[in-house]
């Protein structure tokens, strides 16, 4: 199946206008040894029936029908059915960067209302329109803090997690950059307000961190601000319905991963990376920002703005290189904010706290399992199973219906299993999970 | 649509009414919690942050509303040149949609994860393939981000080899994003500049690359359209010096199917799959930007990558002690790659090579339509699947490619790219894609022969354009200047 309109009579018309015989003369010009003789090693074309089946055949290879009690980042939460059916209308869905503002002002306005509640859940006055994830935007983060600070120490939390910190490893690395790691206390999990020392450009913490615990955020941004340093804060977004906002405790970047609004799992993409700053920050900004204007005639529009820190504009000397984002996931993340509002993020924030004490609770009462961490949590736990390999443990959960992870991989709660629990779990669930690990403990202890 | 376009859609915060909801959370059924005992000195939201508050009717009027608001490929011809504005076929919506897609977690266990493990292998081998390549990653969600990784690998290639080099190489019609992907990867940039033919001057490459130099970023056909006919002699000078080559894709929809890069002496690639392979752009992403490399790189791609067993089992291997890290916190944008494969089995070997030819010939075809309004920036050689003219002439009219391009608003097209590639004064550049049909071309000719002939006879159709759109031209500068980056009542 191909998608190219013409007939043969439209080929041979147009190949007479442009001077050529045939459409491999549109090639000829092109050195001969460069050119493929044959065709390319690939299956034959199919028809669209041949490829659905051919595709739900894969999609069915994949075993989703374990009950979700997984986190490290993704998170089961339902996305409602108002998403899929705005984001896939064709006039968002197939158009590009908005250069255009006057025929573009649907994308604009979505992305400037899209930064308005990212401004709200994170407690900073700016937000851009997106990045690719929450990892990549938290060395974005971490780039703006070393321009701000003209300083290349960099502070991570161990409890940042791990994808985050390898990306933080990666982005750094080509500028020598060192990124130290801050262990967390062994007894509550919680990220302690280190000794900083001195040239420090950022510390970094998450919130709740790598294992679901709630950080003092506010101690770590006046530790960092005493050295002369920002504190870059790692946000998982539902959990604003609950804790105080980041930016209203102190912290100068916020950034996250947008996987719970909205998107859906996915196997992890596209979803969206968020990030938000101080004002004074804007022109550091990494990608697109939109701003408010009026046209000719007076009226209200929007226009993506500070386009001078652009790559397209001002290439090696661009605040990032960014060009594509994650426009329409941005769109998905409005609308899913829209949808809950901020009652229904509240509610929503209490019943992934409610179940999330409830199934501990029910965990850690079983012989052999205890909480690997005593601080405060709100989402997600870490559970230390008496097992010889919690990998084994994890993949008999996954045979017996559940699915939980990922196994915390390094610090004193290595080896522990992290459980989720979004407001779509139910008390049977957790009951039937309880069963499956008493099972798996006793069997393997 | 009613005909209220131009009165423009309240801001969503606008419309928020306190009380009002769309979202129904299930009741619990376990006990409620008091966060302030569950959660003992920890600092609480005084209240939840402040989300609109709208009814589900009225959320989903404003959305479409603001669709109304919007062209897209589905609405009208969209020439938007390095772009490749093609059609998206919904088959790949369909499959992506796939409960088997959608569902599953990026942790959950390989053993869980076969049906995608199995099918990024496969589109590793199919990519590698048409790159004439050995090996890919799939973690980059953009092109840019593809550039990233891809300058990330050649730097670790030369550090590995204790020759830790400085600067890259890109032509002066290079996008933008190839000189800020290299200064993010901490080198240094030199350009190199183009012949009066609009085609690499080798002669000033071959003295410009040295034992410092790390690589040289091109895109073939370059920005103008035009084939870099002696790429060849290029890629030689570069290795001669052991420098690197890489391909940005952005083009590759003009030779896919007919030449591959690892032929042409390329190193590294990225695929930019949201143009060559018809994923949506959905507004400016997501994308993907995969990143196809030759055996000497593979060792540093980032991990983890797929791998086969020899019991036809597929997983990720984490092992790799040369990879640079990560770039991505789960697998890169895997929804978007699953739309990609489902393009690529539709078309098989043949359909791509027919769909670059015709993409090149509707290219060349719409060049010759408008040759002689607007004639072409660099015409010693055939453009292929995208063309750059020039609107230099209009000026004497007082008429800018700015202008020209809001009049075509004015007369139903998406306006193709302009101001790009820098070195064409005053460049219109004309991507038209291989899903167009000839009568669109013929349409969008005559449009532009139309405005061009009113650039001398009614100039002020094009100063005023566009006249019927839901807003007219956008004060650009008080944007800037006063930098309402959010909904704020005292600025409505």
């Amino acid at each position: 199946m191909e998608f190219a309109p013409h007939t043969d009579a439209d080929l041979e018309r147009m190949l007479a206008v442009v001077g050529e015989r045939d459409l491999d003369g549109l090639f000829a010009h092109i050195p001969h040894d460069l050119v493929l003789d044959q065709p390319l090693s690939l299956p034959a074309g199919l028809s669209e029936d041949e490829v659905l089946r051919r595709l739900a055949g894969m999609a069915a290879a994949n075993r989703t029908e374990a009950v979700c009690f997984a986190g490290g980042g993704a998170y089961d939460h339902y996305v409602p059915a108002v998403v899929g059916a705005l984001v896939t209308r064709g006039e968002l869905l197939t158009a590009y960067t908005p250069y255009q503002p006057e025929v573009s002002q649907g994308i604009l306005q979505a992305l400037f209302e899209y930064q308005t509640v990212i401004c709200e859940l994170t407690g900073l006055p700016v937000s851009n329109a997106s990045l690719y994830d929450g990892g990549s935007a938290v060395a974005e983060a971490v780039s703006m803090a070393c321009a701000a600070t003209k300083r290349d120490r960099v502070l991570a939390a161990m409890a940042l997690d791990r994808p985050s910190r390898t990306i933080l490893r990666t982005y750094a690395q080509p500028f020598g950059r060192a990124i130290e790691e801050i262990p967390y206390d062994p007894v509550t999990g919680q990220t302690p307000v280190a000794a900083l020392g001195d040239g420090l450009a950022a510390v970094v913490i998450q919130q709740p961190n790598a294992l679901g615990v709630v950080e003092d955020v506010r101690a770590h941004a006046e530790a960092a601000h005493a050295a002369g340093a920002q504190l870059v804060v790692k946000l998982e977004p539902t959990s604003a319905g609950l804790l105080a906002t980041p930016g209203s405790q102190g912290a100068d970047l916020v950034v996250g991963e947008g996987q719970p609004l909205g998107q859906g799992l996915g196997f992890g993409g596209p979803t969206l990376g968020f990030l938000a700053c101080r004002r004074e920050q804007v022109r550091r900004l990494p990608g697109r920002v939109v701003g408010q204007t009026v046209d000719v005639e007076g009226r209200r529009g929007y226009v993506m703005t500070l386009r001078a820190r652009e790559q397209d504009i001002r290439r090696e000397r661009a605040t990032s290189n960014i060009c594509t984002n994650q426009t329409l996931n941005a769109v998905a993340a409005l609308v899913y904010l829209t949808w809950l509002g901020p009652q229904g993020l509240a509610e929503l924030a209490r019943a992934c706290l409610a179940r999330a004490r409830h199934a501990a609770a029910a965990l850690a009462a079983i012989e052999g399992v205890e909480l690997a961490v005593t601080g405060p949590f709100v989402k997600e736990f870490a559970l230390r199973l008496d097992v010889p390999d919690p990998h084994a443990a994890v993949a008999a959960l996954h045979h017996a219906g559940y699915l939980v992870g990922p196994v915390v991989e390094d610090g004193p709660a290595a080896g522990a299993v992290l459980i989720a629990t979004t407001e779509r779990r139910t008390r049977a669930e957790v009951e039937g999970l309880a069963d499956a690990v008493e099972r798996v403990v006793k069997e393997t202890r | 649509m009613m005909g209220d376009q131009r009165r423009g859609e309240p801001a969503v915060f606008e419309k928020s009414r306190p009380g009002r909801r769309a979202s129904s959370i299930p009741a619990l059924d376990v006990p409620a919690v008091d966060p302030a005992e569950a959660l003992p000195g920890v600092e609480l939201a005084a209240q939840p942050p402040s989300l609109p508050e709208l009814g589900e009717l009225d959320l989903v009027r404003h959305f479409t509303r603001l669709s109304h608001r919007n062209h897209g490929i589905d609405v009208g011809f969209y020439p938007l040149g390095s772009c490749s504005m093609k059609y998206n076929p919904r088959l790949a919506e369909a499959v992506a949609s796939l409960p088997g897609f959608r569902d599953l977690h990026p942790w959950a266990p390989d053993e869980a994860a076969q049906g995608t493990l199995g099918l990024l292998w496969e589109l590793e081998r199919w990519l590698a393939e048409m790159t004439g390549l050995h090996a890919a990653t799939f973690q980059p969600a953009a092109g840019a981000h593809g550039e990233l990784c891809g300058l990330m690998l050649i730097r670790a290639y030369h550090v590995d080899q204790g020759d830790p080099r400085r600067t890259i190489v890109v032509p002066d019609s290079a996008h933008g994003t190839n000189p800020a992907s290299a200064a993010m990867c901490g080198y240094q940039v030199v350009t190199v500049p183009s012949g009066q033919d609009g085609l690499v001057d080798v002669g000033a490459l071959e003295r410009l690359v040295d034992e410092q130099t790390a690589g040289l970023m091109l895109t073939n056909p370059n920005t103008l359209g035009l084939f870099e006919v002696e790429i060849s002699r290029i890629a030689a000078a570069l290795h001669r010096v052991g420098a690197l080559l890489y391909y940005d894709g952005a083009n590759f929809n003009a030779i896919c199917g007919r030449v591959r890069p690892g032929d042409m002496g390329f190193d590294v690639v990225h695929l930019n799959v949201h143009k060559t392979f018809a994923t949506p752009h959905g507004g400016g992403g997501p994308g993907a930007g995969p990143v196809v490399v030759s055996e000497r790189l593979a060792p540093y791609l980032p991990a983890p990558v797929v791998v086969k067993n020899p019991g036809g089992e597929f997983h990720w291997d984490h092992n790799r002690p040369q990879s640079i890290g990560r770039l991505h916190g789960f697998h890169g944008n895997a929804g978007v790659l699953v739309r990609a494969y489902a393009y690529l089995l539709a078309h098989g070997g043949d359909g791509l090579a027919r769909m670059s030819a015709k993409a090149v010939l509707n290219a060349r075809y719409l060049a010759v339509q408008i040759a002689e309004a607007l004639p072409l920036g660099y015409p010693q050689h055939p453009p292929m699947h995208e063309f750059v003219a020039t609107g230099k002439a209009l000026r004497r009219h007082g008429v800018r490619v700015l202008d020209l391009c809001k009049r075509l608003i004015d007369l139903g097209y998406h306006p193709p790219t302009n101001y790009f590639p820098l070195i064409v004064d005053e460049a219109l550049m004309v991507e038209p894609t291989e899903t167009e049909t000839p009568e669109t071309l013929d349409g969008f000719a005559a449009a532009v022969r139309q405005a061009v002939a009113e650039a001398e006879r009614a100039p002020e159709l094009l100063h005023e354009a566009p006249v019927t759109t839901p807003v007219r031209r956008l004060d650009e500068g008080k944007a800037g200047r006063e930098l309402v980056l959010r909904w704020d009542p005292a600025h409505a």
